[in-house]
């Protein structure tokens, strides 16, 4: 419905009597629940902008006396990630990116590939393919673990024998390589179930005529299919975006020591055993972590509900 | 040579036949409407020859040339959709020149092409509007000039005023026929609507059940259907059908409908039925259209063959134009179409002329005409 919608169609039915009293009940538990939700929020907030004296030695929910951002330069910049030399989560923190740009686009665009064929070029089994694919997202990750390392331990064969062949190893066993791969072939049952779903309403005759009018099969994807897909890709995108910037197993599993995602490294400082623990600048590490799922979520999450609703209910 | 040429047509899904052996043909610059109802195969015909659905045999050649396995951009045909399909991320124009754009023809002729056919059509305001910001008769208006603007040998239109309201269909369809006398270009339509067939077509093809029945003018299929679904099917309201007997007497052939309780109606036989083929007792349906069946003052003068008789009004619809007499012979409902401002009332005793010039027999055995 509509902004205009709302405006002109008239109240559903008469408010109720104690329209006050409800109204009080409904916000005060609104608020209560946002309190509740807030407030780990609050406390990382405060104490990544406290000095560790204060924290240490002060109360947990005390606004900070002396407002500093060394927390976070330390975090960005020096702290001690586990037994690494590099200083700071900021190169952990380009991995990361590294990783999920290429991984949401890639598993994005072939899901939106796969449910085109599925609805729009079905072939005799099609049920079938797009059941299997289901499945995937079915498969607890920790199973595959296994295997995938020997199939990226193939990988990195080919890339040492290239390397001997042309001294140029073209990405083959390269850590963020790999978990790209990783991430896109478990992402694609994800972005193929939304993208199949949204094409199965998307009006056949559009690509008839497009057929018609003389477009190729990435023809009609490109300028038919793709143009009108908005809510859906953002819906992948954000799904995508937060799976893999979260992601800690195939990370942890995959990608050691320098080539850690962001993820690894967040665990790796705060986990550390030795000295004191820097509760100011973990709290600064995991908020930067957070960052670009939450900045995702806000660009694209008007989207969200409209695009995972869309195709649910046809018409 | 026609110039759309449909041999033997068929198509199967599995063990299901949709289109059981059609032979059509068209000549250059004919209006062919495929009318029946739903689930007939009509849309699919049409698909077919478009090339969206594939051909199980037979064979469609336009212009001398086959086109069975042609892609259906290389048929060099243009399609009008049912829901219109107009692509909703693109512009008026930008969809009208898709299909050029598509073809690689460059951006000034494609322009000019677009702009002469927006002209025609009186759509030159909408050409930066998007498909959502237009009205159910500007959208129809589009997804003509979309196919108009290329300038294909064969025109498809597939139930293209089934969306519109009663009023602007009609619009719409005077404004089909028109571009189509404008244009000289050859068209094949589909349509349930037997009223869009009958004024559009020079052409009409009835099907039921995938298989043809009567292809003629819209002339030869509203006044001699071939068999008694087309009688049915076509004109509103449809044409009475009554059992009735056939008499004999020196070569001269009468039909007697029994009537219970009342004096049989014996009518001459009509000029359309072949007389030798008439057997002396034989039971066959009469075929007559409502307009046919009148008050004595209003039956066509210039018939010679006008058959009189009183029967009982069962209902009055008055139309307007006209006032539509509803009675009972042998059972059967039988309408009459009569002056507007004919004086009939329920209940009362009313003559009623059959003119049967117009009015066809069928054999109930074979369901064909006689």
């Amino acid at each position: 419905m509509s902004a205009a919608d709302l405006i002109t169609s008239p109240p559903a039915r008469e408010p109720a009597r104690h329209s006050n009293l409800t109204r009080v009940v409904i916000y005060g538990l609104l608020l209560l629940f946002a309190f509740v939700y807030l407030i780990p929020l609050v406390v990382m907030v405060m104490t990544s902008l406290k000095p560790l004296d204060e924290v240490t030695g002060g109360n947990m929910f005390a606004l900070p006396h002396h407002l500093t951002f060394d927390p976070w330069v330390q975090a960005w910049g020096e702290a001690r990630i586990g037994v690494s030399d590099t200083a700071g989560i900021a190169g952990y923190f380009w991995n990361s990116i590294k990783m999920v740009v290429p991984a949401v686009a890639i598993s994005t665009m072939l899901g939106a590939l796969n449910g085109y064929v599925l609805t729009k070029w079905r072939f005799p089994g099609h049920k079938l393919v797009f059941g299997m694919m289901l499945f995937a997202c079915f498969i607890p990750f920790q199973s595959v673990i296994i295997p995938m390392a020997v199939i990226l331990g193939y990988l990195g064969e080919i890339g040492n024998s290239l390397i001997d062949a042309t001294g140029y190893a073209f990405g083959f066993g390269n850590p963020t390589v790999n978990l790209v791969i990783v991430h896109v072939i478990y992402g694609l049952g994800f972005t193929t179930l939304f993208f199949r779903n949204y094409y199965e309403a998307f009006p056949t005759e559009l690509v008839k005529a497009a057929q018609i009018d003389g477009a190729s099969f990435f023809q009609i994807f490109r300028r038919i299919l793709l143009p009108n897909s908005t809510p859906i890709i953002i819906v992948t995108v954000i799904y995508q975006f937060t799976n893999i910037w979260n992601d800690f197993l195939f990370g942890s599993t995959f990608a050691a020591g320098d080539s850690s995602p962001m993820t690894v490294a967040l665990n790796n400082l705060v986990n550390t055993s030795t000295g004191i623990v820097e509760y100011n600048v973990n709290m600064a590490a995991a908020i930067i972590a957070a960052g670009p799922t939450l900045f995702v979520y806000i660009v694209g999450g008007r989207y969200f509900v409209r695009g995972l609703m869309a195709g649910a209910v046809k018409g | 040579m026609a110039f759309l040429e449909i041999n033997a047509l068929r198509k199967r899904f599995g063990a299901l036949e949709i289109i059981k052996g059609i032979d059509l043909t068209l000549e250059k610059g004919g209006f062919l409407v495929l009318v029946g109802p739903s689930g007939c195969g009509k849309s699919t015909l049409l698909n077919m020859i478009a090339g969206l659905e594939s051909i199980t045999s037979g064979e469609i050649s336009i212009d001398g040339d086959v086109i069975n396995d042609l892609h259906p951009s290389k048929r060099d045909i243009a399609m009008v959709f049912q829901s219109y399909a107009l692509y909703p991320n693109m512009s008026v124009a930008q969809n009208m020149a898709f299909g050029m754009e598509m073809r690689g023809v460059p951006k000034p002729e494609r322009d000019k092409a677009v702009a002469d056919v927006a002209k025609t059509l009186q759509i030159e305001h909408l050409l930066n509007r998007r498909p959502s910001q237009l009205s159910g008769g500007q959208r129809q208006r589009v997804a003509m000039g979309r196919a108009l603007v290329r300038q294909p040998r064969v025109f498809l239109f597939d139930e293209p005023l089934s969306n519109l309201d009663a009023k602007l269909r009609v619009d719409m369809r005077i404004e089909i026929k028109r571009l189509h006398h404008q244009t000289g270009t050859t068209i094949v339509y589909v349509t349930h609507d037997q009223i869009e067939a009958m004024t559009l077509a020079t052409r009409i093809a009835v099907l039921k059940d995938g298989e043809l029945q009567q292809v003629g003018s819209p002339y030869e299929i509203y006044n001699t259907p071939a068999n008694l679904f087309v009688a049915d099917f076509m004109g509103s309201p449809s044409m009475n059908l009554i059992e009735a007997k056939v008499s004999k007497t020196n070569g001269a052939a009468s039909i007697v409908v029994d009537r219970p309780g009342a004096e049989p109606i014996v009518l001459p036989a009509p000029n359309s039925a072949d007389a030798t083929k008439l057997r002396d007792g034989g039971i066959v349906i009469l075929g007559i259209r409502p307009e046919a069946v009148s008050d004595p003052e209003s039956a066509d003068r210039k018939s010679k063959n006008i058959a009189t008789f009183a029967s009982h009004v069962d209902l009055v619809e008055p139309a307007g134009s006209d006032t539509f007499v509803v009675t009972k012979i042998a059972g059967k409902e039988v309408t009459a179409r009569m002056r507007a401002d004919a004086d009939v009332r329920p209940g009362q005793n009313v003559s009623f002329a059959f003119n049967l010039d117009k009015a066809v027999l069928f054999d109930p055995q074979t369901s064909r005409r006689v």
